[in-house]
């Protein structure tokens, strides 16, 4: 606003400066060229030829003003009545007042011109009337505040209707991006039927969309159809061999052999669930709710859930809530991830460990991290342990499906969230879920609202 | 008890009707969601077991359509779809409850049975008892035998959601979906450690032990 003020206002003087300059360089140029034809005829016929030259220009000029005077200013030939108040140096163009009679009325009047001194102690005044120039001039100058004034307004509003049109246009495209960010994929742009750039934008993101959402639902259904062709078998295994154990009505080997391969079955079918919904949540394919979720309350309810099993194995499990730690998240989700973490910790952290949970928002967003006394990762081997199925040559006979922190991994990606295996000190492992400031919901949350 | 299964896996139907009708339950099938909706509409059930994917009407329907003929039975979905979002999406078209495929037996049976208790009318209660065990639910107190039991407010929900179903098999996933509401595989198996804490208080020194456990299924409070 105050650049285009300032342009504005430099414009308009550059204008006016400039016109004046070219309108004043014509004047000089006629003054001159009158000058040299009165050098002329004095250098010819001496003081009288210019006199008379004068009487005769007088008569028919009424732009051309003479006044050729003794030293003591009186008047002895030309068209002005009495010697005018000049300041200045005789030779320089001067600009000065004079007095004219017109319809009757004296008018002071605006002039340029020249004086220069004639041998004899005369001296001569040639000029011009430049009256309208001048009124223009003032014109100019007392109204140019005000046109710079009406230009600001009138280029505010534009500019504000314009910018406010597009903005407009921006946002409409930034919402619909939103409402897609948050899962809603049959949204669309809507189109303004100008055929403008923006159109153009709108038009394109949308051929963008019905690619993403025609790929995503592609995915979901081959997920869709592999979950159920592979869990239709695998339920009516699992009928078969609870339907052979309840026929053996006896308990014994063979009842124990069965039971082991019941066992083996649902460990098979834990596996396929992690692995399966780490596909769905990694790819985003999900359409898991989505709520305001208190970090520092689902943490609570992990450390509860977890607290007699840490007690069981003489390790302590505390928790440091932050308060308000909400971010946008899925409950399920969230407290499938913490609670792999925390069970990790608890499993590898030997008796009289310790086992924290932190819950804190930070200049980068928002934190949730679960440490340890115990081991820790070694750090090569920490790039490899969130891959799926990879478990360490130390942790080969515990119980487990190697998918734990595949399954973190995918739901903080899920959430935007990135997972980091970092030094706890003074020594074991801090597993932080780091949560980046788009995710971080400043609303209260909803009770429940996940599920 | 009367129950419907729509079910379009027919070795799945058939083993589903069987064990239902050894646990003493009257059983009507259908193998397809049109047929599954004029049975549920004509015939008086007290409970109604309902496929996800279904030939015809798929499950969904099938819900939508009883609940808007004003049948209000108990539903239990079952679903080999993926489960974090088709839960939400089955429980909002009017399920009462869900269950992925594979399933065990004995965990349907234990949630049709809560599903059919939860129907069943029983007033306002002040008060559970199970044998000399009490649980005021007003004052939150515990008692057996007369003496206090001193209980934290999570083993509190968790003896109660017991005792609202003394006699019937609770099972682990149950339990941590009604006390703790989450529905997440909690790898270890913390609810067992939550079950014994809560037998040390109210079945230690005590010579009838009241909490039980069921064998590749849950736990169970009764009186003997």
């Amino acid at each position: 606003m105050l650049l285009f003020a300032i342009s504005v206002t430099a414009l308009l003087f550059f204008t006016y400066w400039n016109t004046r300059r070219t309108l004043d360089a014509q004047t000089d140029q006629i003054i001159e060229a009158e000058i040299t034809g009165l050098q002329e005829e004095y250098n010819h016929f001496g003081l009288q030829g210019v006199v008379e030259t004068l009487r005769a220009q007088s008569l028919h000029s009424n732009q051309s003003l003479y006044l050729l005077s003794d030293s003591l200013h009186h008047s002895v030939a030309g068209n002005l009545d009495s010697w005018p108040q000049i300041s200045g140096t005789t030779g320089q163009m001067v600009e000065f007042d004079f007095e004219r009679p017109i319809d009757g009325k004296t008018e002071t009047r605006r002039a340029r011109g020249r004086v220069f001194e004639l041998p004899g102690s005369f001296v001569l005044l040639v000029a011009q009337d430049v009256h309208d120039r001048y009124l223009t001039e003032r014109m100019f100058t007392t109204t140019l505040p005000w046109t710079v004034v009406l230009i600001l307004i009138l280029g505010a509003a534009g500019g504000a209707l314009m910018s406010r049109n597009m903005l407009q246009k921006l946002d409409a495209i930034n919402r619909t991006s939103g409402e897609i960010i948050a899962g809603d994929l049959s949204r669309r742009v809507p189109l303004t039927g100008s055929g403008d750039e923006f159109d153009l934008l709108a038009e394109n993101l949308n051929r963008m969309l019905d690619r993403i959402e025609r790929l995503m639902k592609g995915l979901r259904e081959v997920t869709d159809s592999v979950a159920h062709d592979l869990r239709t078998p695998l339920n009516r295994l699992r009928n078969r061999l609870e339907e052979s154990v309840a026929r053996l009505n006896t308990s014994g080997a063979q009842a124990d052999e069965i039971e082991r391969a019941i066992a083996e079955t649902d460990q098979l079918i834990a596996t396929f669930n992690a692995l399966l919904l780490i596909a769905e949540t990694d790819a985003g394919t999900t359409r898991a709710a989505m709520s305001a979720l208190d970090l520092g309350s689902v943490a609570a309810d992990v450390v509860e859930l977890y607290e007699p099993l840490a007690e069981e194995r003489k390790i302590s499990l505390t928790l440091t809530p932050g308060a308000g730690v909400v971010v946008e998240g899925n409950r399920s989700l969230i407290a499938q991830a913490l609670a792999n973490l925390v069970d990790n910790a608890i499993k590898y952290t030997p008796a009289g460990g310790k086992v924290r949970i932190l819950a804190a928002n930070t200049n980068a967003g928002v934190e949730l991290a679960v440490t340890d006394s115990g081991p820790g990762i070694p750090l090569a081997d920490r790039p490899r342990v969130t891959e799926r199925f990879v478990r360490l040559e130390a942790s080969r006979n515990s119980p487990g499906t190697g998918l734990g922190l595949s399954l973190v991994m995918a739901v903080a990606h899920f959430h935007g969230a990135e997972l980091a295996l970092e030094d706890n000190v003074p020594t074991g492992l801090k597993a932080v879920l780091r949560f980046p400031p788009s995710a971080v919901r400043s609303v209260p949350p909803l009770k429940n609202a996940a599920e | 008890m009367r129950i419907l299964v729509v079910e379009d896996d027919l070795e799945a139907q058939r083993y589903l009707v069987q064990g239902l009708k050894e646990s003493g339950h009257v059983v009507d099938e259908a193998g397809d969601g049109d047929t599954g909706l004029s049975l549920a509409l004509s015939r008086p059930y007290d409970v109604a077991v309902v496929d996800r994917m279904l030939p015809g009407l798929d499950g969904l329907k099938v819900v939508a359509g009883m609940r808007e003929h004003g049948n209000s039975i108990p539903v239990l979905f079952l679903s080999a779809l993926s489960e974090v979002d088709d839960r939400v999406k089955g429980l909002k078209a009017g399920g009462d409850d869900y269950l992925t495929k594979p399933y065990a037996f004995v965990e349907l049976l234990a949630r049709i049975d809560a599903l059919m208790r939860r129907r069943t009318p029983t007033g306002v209660r002040t008060r559970l008892d199970v044998g000399d065990l009490e649980l005021d639910l007003l004052t939150r107190a515990a008692k057996r035998s007369g003496t206090d039991i001193e209980l934290q407010p999570r083993e509190f929900r968790l003896l109660e959601y017991l005792m609202r179903h003394a006699g019937q098999v609770v099972t682990r996933t149950m339990l941590l979906e009604s006390v703790w509401e989450y529905h997440f595989d909690p790898q270890t198996n913390v609810i067992d450690v939550h079950i014994s804490r809560l037998r040390a208080k109210i079945d230690k020194g005590f010579e009838a032990p009241l909490l039980h456990t069921v064998r590749g299924a849950g736990y169970m409070i009764r009186a003997h």
